[in-house]
C-alpha cells in the first residue's frame, strides 16, 4: 500500500483520544475546495481486553464507510489511492491516548531557562509534570526523590545560555542520574533524555547520562536571555514521541505503518492549526480544549503589533511565523505585518477539567466562585457531593436544569483558572535587559509582562465536551464571555466536533486543505461579542451603539429583522443579545461613555465589523473584570436577568413527562418551597 | 446506541479471581506455582535504591571543582559510615586542616570534578509484597512477581481512600439504609473490617480508628466528612497512598444512600469471616475501584468442574455475553444520577431516537420501570446494569 499519492482529493484523519477515538472524511469538492463530509467514532482499544490502538481506529473508520458508502478498508488495510468512489489518497492521525505525553523539564534559573524549558515542551504537546531548577528551592535529595517519584515519558534538560553556567547545569544531570527514573512504559527501556542546554555543557552532559539514558543532544533553547529556539527542541520531542512512548503503546507500531505523515500528539496538533490560522488571516486567537481531566489553551498573540485596537476588520496580512513554532514554514505571499512577530503559546493545566479532575476545580476555585454563576441557592454540601458523584461516575450527564448548571458554573471556573494559567507562562522573555529613554522607564511593561490581551484578541475558540455539547449555544457563548471575559471586539466560536487535531495534523501535509475546511465546517460560528472595558456605576451610561447595514452574505440583517435593535444605549451591568445570523457582516459604530475603552482608547469611538453567528451579537456592560452585586439576593436576580437576556435556558422543555416539568427553575423553586 | 450505558460494579457472591502481586523494579519471586498463601504471606521482595545525598565538598573545603579528587579520602564504590572522613586537605600547617566526614552510613556513589559534589547512597530499601488474599499461585512472573488465583466473595466500591489491609468482617447494622452510628464500635473491632449501611460519617471513621479498625465500609459518605478525614479537599480520583490509619470504602457514592441490597445482603453473608480489602481508586485511563475480598480456603474451593457446571454469577457485565450485546429490555438496572438516583428498575424500551431532557440536551434515553411499577425517561449515560 502507498501511504500517500500525489494527488489529495480524499483524505481520512483520525484523533485517538484516551476514550474514544474519531475518524473524518475529508473530500475535495467540484470546485476544488475541500469539506469535511463525514465523521465516525468509536471508543479507544489500548486498554484490556483489546489493548491495541488500530481497533478502535478501524471501527471509527468503518463508521464512516456505512455513513459515507465509500470503501476504504480492505481487511485491515486502508485503501489507496482513491479510485472510482473507493479509498483514500492518505491517512493520517493524532493521538493523545494512554494520557498522552508527560514530561519533566529542568533549566537552571527557573523564571528563565526553566519556564522556557516549559513552554518548549508545553508546545510539543506534553504535560509537564514537574519544572526543576537550581534555584526552585528544593534540597538536592529533594529533588533527587521528585524525579525518581515521577515517572515522565522523557525529560527535557535546558541551561545555561552558549557561554554560561556549566556547573549547574551538569549538577542538573548528575540529580537526574542519581535518581534514575523508569519511564513510564515498560521498565527494559531507557529513559530518553534531551539536553538542549549551554553547548559547552554537552560533553560532561553526555559523560553523567550517556550511558543510562537515552540522551538526544539539541540545540540550546535558549542560547542568549534576550531570544529563545524552541523549534529544534521541539521536533527533538516530536520525534523522541514517535520512536520511545507512541512505539511502546499497544497497537501504536502497526498504526505508525499506516500512515502517510508522522503521528502528532493531539495538542501538538491542535496548536498547529491555531497557528495556522493565525498566519493566514493575521488575527490573535485564544482557544481552549476543556476534557475530563485537563484543560489546555493555545494562543497566537502579537506583542509587539499595531493591531491592538480589536477590530475584526483589520485587513489581515501574513505573519512570519514565530521561531517557537515546531514547524516554522515559510510566510505566504501576502505583505509582510507591522504586527511583527506572532508568539505561540500553549498550557495545559493537568488536573483542572469537568468530571476526572471536577473536584479539583472546586478545590481551587472555592465554592463561592461556583455558586456566584448559579441564579438560586445551593448548600454546600449538597454542591460538594454532586460534584464528587460526577467525579466518580465522570460518564453520566445533567438530567436535571441545575445539574446543568451547577456543572456549567464549574466549567466558567475551571476556564478562568486556566486562563490565569496561562497568562502567568505566556510572557515576554524575563531576564532580557532592555535600553529605556525616561518614557519609556513610565510607559514599557517590565519584562515578563503577558502577552495575552483580551482587547486584542480576535477569534477566542472553544471545544471540548461542555462547551461543545451544551444544549444551547448560547450557553457556550456565555461561559466562553464569563470565563475569558473577552474585552473591545471578539470574534467567539466553537469546534463542535473536535476536528482541530485532525486539521493540525493535516496542515503539515496540505496547508489549504486543512484552512479550508477549518474555515467552513470546523468552527460554528457563534456571533461577537462587544465588551467595553471598564467599570462604573450599575445603570449608568456605557457605550452607544449603531449597527449599519450588511455588508456581505445574507440580506436579512439586523435592521431588516428589528429596526428597533439598530442603535441603542448599552447600561452598565447590561448584558444584551441581538440577531446577527451566521454569515452576515455589519458594520458597528461604539462611542464608549467616558472612562471605557472598546479599543480605541477611553472614551474614544471606534467603528468595527462585526460578524454574526448562531448567536449573534453579545453586548456586555458587565465592566471588566465583571462586577457582581454584593448581596446574594441580587447577584441571584442579576444573574437570572443575564440568562433572560442571553436565553440561556429554555422556558419549556419537550419531551417530558408533563408532570416533571413546573417552570423555568423546577428544582429551585421547589426547594424554596421546602 | 445500546452500548452507550455504563456497565455496573462486580458485586457476587462467588467468583474466582486472578489477582497480580508485582514488585515496582526488578527482584526476587519467593514462592513457586501450586504453593497456598495465605494473606500476609510475603511473595515476592526487592530493594529500592536508597536515598541520596550530597555533599558540596568544593565549598566546605575551599577548592576547586577539578582539584576534588587530589583531597578525596574515598572512591566511587566505597562504603562509609556517618563520621567516617570523605576528604580533607592537607595544609602545610596541620592546625589548618578541614576534614569533611559523611553524615549517612552509605556508598560513595558519584565523585563529580565539574560541580564538586560528592553523592553518598543510603542503604537500600527493602520492599515486600504480600500475597494480600488467600489462595494458590497460578502463575509466576520471573523477577516481577506473581498471579494468585483467589475463590470467593467480591464487591467492587465505587471510591475508597487508603491502601491494601485485611482481617475480620463485622456487619454493625441491621439494614442497608442504618447508619453507622459511633456506638455501634466497641473496644472488640480491633482489627477488624467494619460495616455499616448508609451513610458513614466522621465521628464513626474516628471511633473505628481509635477502636483499632483497619477498615470502615458503607453505602454513602458526604465529601465535607471526607475532607476532615484527609485533611484536605481531594482534587483528582486518584488514591491508596493516604496514611490515615484505616481504609474506607463507599460502595454508592456520596451523599446519604443506601447501600445496595445485594451488596448488603452479600457483606452480611461474609460477618464473621476473613476479608481482604483495598481503598485504592482510580478512575482514569486504566480504572480502578476499591475492592472487598472474601477469599475461601483453597483447599475447601470449588474445583474448576463445578464452577463451570453452574451459571457464572461473577456479576461483571462486560464479561456477560447478553451485556456484551448490550442493553435490552427487561435489563436490571439503577439509576446513577439524579434526580432518581440509587433507584432500582428494568428497561422498560430501548427508545431509539434522540429525546429532549430537562436539561435541553437531546440525548440517548431508556424508560425504565422502577420497582413500584412507575415508568419514567433517563439518559442511557445515567443507569449502569446489575447483574441478576
Amino acid at each position: 500500500m502507498d501511504k500517500v499519492t500525489k494527488k489529495l482529493d480524499v483524505i481520512i484523519a483520525t484523533d485517538c483520544g484516551s476514550t474514544t477515538t474519531k475518524a473524518i472524511l475529508i473530500e475535495r469538492q467540484q470546485d476544488g475546495g475541500y469539506r469535511q463530509t463525514f465523521r465516525g467514532e468509536a471508543p479507544t482499544t489500548v486498554e484490556a481486553p483489546f489493548e491495541d490502538v488500530t481497533r478502535g481506529v478501524l471501527n471509527a473508520i468503518q463508521e464512516v464507510e456505512e455513513l459515507s458508502g465509500r470503501s476504504i478498508l480492505d481487511g485491515e488495510e486502508i485503501l489507496t489511492p482513491s479510485e472510482d468512489g473507493r479509498g483514500v489518497d492518505i491517512y493520517i492521525s493524532t493521538s493523545s491516548a494512554g494520557g498522552g505525553l508527560q514530561m519533566m523539564v529542568a533549566g537552571v534559573v527557573q523564571s528563565m531557562t526553566g519556564e522556557s524549558a516549559q513552554r518548549c515542551a508545553l508546545g510539543a504537546g506534553a504535560i509537564v509534570m514537574d519544572v526543576l531548577a537550581s534555584n526552585d528551592g528544593r534540597l538536592p535529595h529533594q529533588k533527587i526523590e521528585r524525579i525518581r517519584h515521577l515517572r515522565p515519558d522523557m525529560v527535557l534538560l535546558s541551561g545555561g545560555t552558549d557561554g554560561g553556567t556549566v556547573s549547574h547545569v551538569v549538577e542538573l544531570a548528575e540529580f537526574v542520574a542519581a535518581a534514575d527514573p523508569k519511564p513510564r512504559f515498560g521498565t527494559g527501556f531507557q529513559l530518553p533524555v534531551i539536553f538542549a542546554g549551554n553547548t559547552d555543557a554537552r560533553q560532561q552532559v553526555e559523560e553523567v547520562l550517556g550511558e543510562t539514558t537515552a540522551l538526544t543532544i539539541s540545540e540550546n533553547l535558549r542560547p542568549v536571555l534576550e531570544r529563545e529556539n524552541l523549534a529544534p527542541a521541539r521536533q527533538v520531542i516530536h520525534d523522541l514521541f514517535l520512536e520511545h512512548v507512541m512505539a511502546q503503546a499497544p497497537g501504536y507500531r502497526k498504526l505508525m505503518t499506516w500512515t502517510g505523515a508522522p503521528i502528532m500528539p493531539t495538542p501538538a496538533a491542535v496548536g498547529e492549526i491555531m497557528q495556522t490560522i493565525s498566519r493566514q488571516q493575521g488575527i490573535e486567537v485564544l482557544g481552549v480544549d476543556i476534557g475530563g481531566a485537563t484543560t489546555d489553551i493555545f494562543s497566537v498573540f502579537f506583542p509587539d503589533g499595531p493591531g491592538k485596537a480589536g477590530s475584526s476588520a483589520q485587513t489581515p496580512s501574513a505573519q512570519t511565523p514565530s521561531a517557537s513554532s515546531p514547524s516554522a514554514s515559510s510566510p505566504s505571499a501576502s505583505s509582510q505585518a507591522n504586527r511583527g512577530e506572532a508568539v505561540f503559546n500553549r498550557t495545559v493545566s493537568a488536573n483542572l477539567g469537568m468530571s476526572y479532575s471536577v473536584s479539583n476545580v472546586l478545590s481551587e476555585a472555592g465554592l463561592d466562585n461556583v455558586r456566584r454563576w448559579l441564579p438560586f441557592s445551593m448548600d454546600e454540601a449538597d454542591l460538594r457531593d454532586r460534584i464528587k458523584n460526577k467525579m466518580i461516575r465522570p460518564t453520566t450527564i445533567p438530567q436535571m436544569l441545575e445539574e446543568l448548571q451547577v456543572e456549567h458554573a464549574v466549567a466558567r471556573e475551571a476556564l478562568r483558572l486556566a486562563l490565569i494559567q496561562h497568562r502567568d507562562l505566556a510572557v515576554g522573555l524575563k531576564g532580557v535587559q532592555t535600553e529605556r529613554t525616561l518614557s519609556d522607564v513610565f510607559e514599557q511593561s517590565a519584562s515578563g509582562a503577558s502577552l495575552i490581551d483580551m482587547m486584542s484578541l480576535d477569534l477566542l475558540v472553544g471545544s471540548g465536551g461542555v462547551l461543545s455539547h451544551a444544549p444551547r449555544r448560547q450557553q457556550t457563548a456565555a461561559m466562553l464571555i464569563d470565563a475569558f471575559q473577552p474585552e473591545g471586539i471578539t470574534q467567539l466560536a466553537v469546534d463542535s466536533i473536535f476536528m482541530m487535531p485532525h486539521l493540525g495534523v493535516l496542515a503539515a501535509v496540505d496547508e489549504k486543505a486543512a484552512t479550508e475546511v477549518f474555515e467552513r465546517d470546523c468552527l460554528v460560528y457563534l456571533g461577537t461579542c462587544v465588551a467595553p472595558a471598564g467599570a462604573g456605576k450599575v445603570g449608568g451610561p456605557c457605550c452607544s451603539y449603531e449597527i449599519r447595514a450588511p455588508t456581505t452574505g445574507d440580506a436579512t440583517g439586523v435592521s431588516d429583522h428589528a429596526p428597533d435593535n439598530a442603535k441603542g444605549e448599552l447600561l452598565v451591568g447590561e448584558l444584551r443579545c441581538l440577531p446577527l445570523a451566521e454569515g452576515v457582516e455589519a458594520e458597528i459604530v461604539l462611542r464608549p461613555a467616558r472612562g471605557w475603552d472598546v479599543g480605541a482608547g477611553a472614551g474614544q469611538e471606534l467603528t468595527a465589523k462585526i460578524r454574526g453567528g448562531l448567536v449573534g451579537l453579545v453586548l456586555d456592560g458587565r465592566g471588566r473584570p465583571i462586577a457582581f452585586p454584593e448581596s446574594v439576593a441580587e447577584r441571584d436576580v442579576q444573574i437570572r436577568s443575564w440568562s433572560d437576556a442571553l436565553s440561556l435556558y429554555p422556558a419549556e422543555v419537550t419531551g417530558l413527562y408533563p408532570a416533571e416539568v413546573t417552570g423555568l427553575y423546577p428544582a429551585a423553586a421547589a426547594a424554596q418551597e421546602r | 446506541m445500546a452500548h452507550a450505558y455504563t456497565p455496573g460494579l462486580r458485586v457476587t457472591k462467588y467468583t474466582e479471581l486472578l489477582k497480580q502481586r508485582r514488585l515496582p523494579i526488578k527482584g526476587e519471586v519467593l514462592v513457586e506455582v501450586g504453593d497456598v498463601v495465605e494473606r500476609d504471606q510475603i511473595v515476592a521482595r526487592t530493594e529500592l535504591p536508597g536515598n541520596v545525598t550530597t555533599v558540596n565538598l568544593v565549598n566546605r573545603l575551599g577548592i576547586n571543582a577539578d582539584e576534588l579528587t587530589q583531597y578525596m579520602l574515598k572512591r566511587e564504590g566505597d562504603q562509609v559510615k556517618a563520621g567516617e572522613p570523605l576528604a580533607e586537605t592537607r595544609p602545610l600547617i596541620k592546625w589548618f586542616k578541614t576534614t569533611v566526614n559523611a553524615e549517612i552510613d552509605g556508598t560513595v556513589e558519584s565523585i563529580s570534578s565539574v560541580t564538586g559534589q560528592v553523592m553518598l547512597r543510603e542503604a537500600p530499601i527493602p520492599v515486600e509484597v504480600p500475597a494480600f488474599v488467600r489462595g494458590t499461585v497460578e502463575e509466576v512472573l520471573p523477577g516481577e512477581g506473581v498471579v494468585v488465583r483467589a475463590a470467593g466473595a467480591y464487591v467492587q466500591g465505587i471510591f475508597g481512600v487508603g491502601g491494601e489491609c485485611w482481617g475480620t468482617l463485622r456487619m454493625l447494622v441491621e439494614a442497608p439504609d442504618q447508619r453507622l452510628e459511633p456506638g455501634l464500635i466497641d473496644a472488640d473491632c480491633g482489627g477488624q473490617i467494619l460495616v455499616g449501611g448508609g451513610l458513614i460519617e466522621f465521628d464513626a471513621i474516628e471511633r473505628a480508628r481509635e477502636a483499632g479498625a483497619v477498615g470502615v465500609i458503607g453505602g454513602g459518605i458526604h465529601d465535607r466528612d471526607l475532607k476532615k478525614l484527609l485533611g484536605y479537599d481531594l482534587g483528582v480520583a486518584i488514591t491508596g497512598a493516604e496514611e490515615i490509619g484505616l481504609s474506607v470504602i463507599v460502595t454508592e457514592g456520596f451523599g446519604q444512600i443506601d447501600m445496595a441490597r445485594k451488596t448488603f445482603d452479600i457483606l452480611r453473608a461474609c460477618s464473621g469471616q476473613e476479608a481482604s480489602i483495598s481503598g485504592a481508586t482510580q478512575i482514569r485511563a486504566g480504572v480502578m475501584r476499591p475492592e472487598i475480598i472474601v477469599a475461601n480456603d483453597p483447599a475447601a474451593e470449588r474445583s474448576l468442574t463445578d464452577a463451570a457446571a453452574e451459571p457464572d454469577p461473577s456479576g461483571d457485565s462486560s464479561q456477560n455475553p447478553a451485556h456484551q450485546a448490550g442493553m435490552r429490555p427487561g435489563d436490571a438496572l439503577r439509576v446513577i444520577r439524579a434526580p432518581h438516583f440509587g433507584r432500582l428498575g428494568r428497561v422498560s424500551e430501548l427508545i431509539a431516537d434522540l429525546r429532549q431532557i430537562e436539561s435541553g440536551a437531546h440525548v440517548r434515553v431508556l424508560e425504565v420501570e422502577f420497582e413500584d411499577g412507575s415508568r419514567t425517561l433517563v439518559p442511557r449515560a445515567n443507569v449502569e446494569l446489575i447483574e441478576e
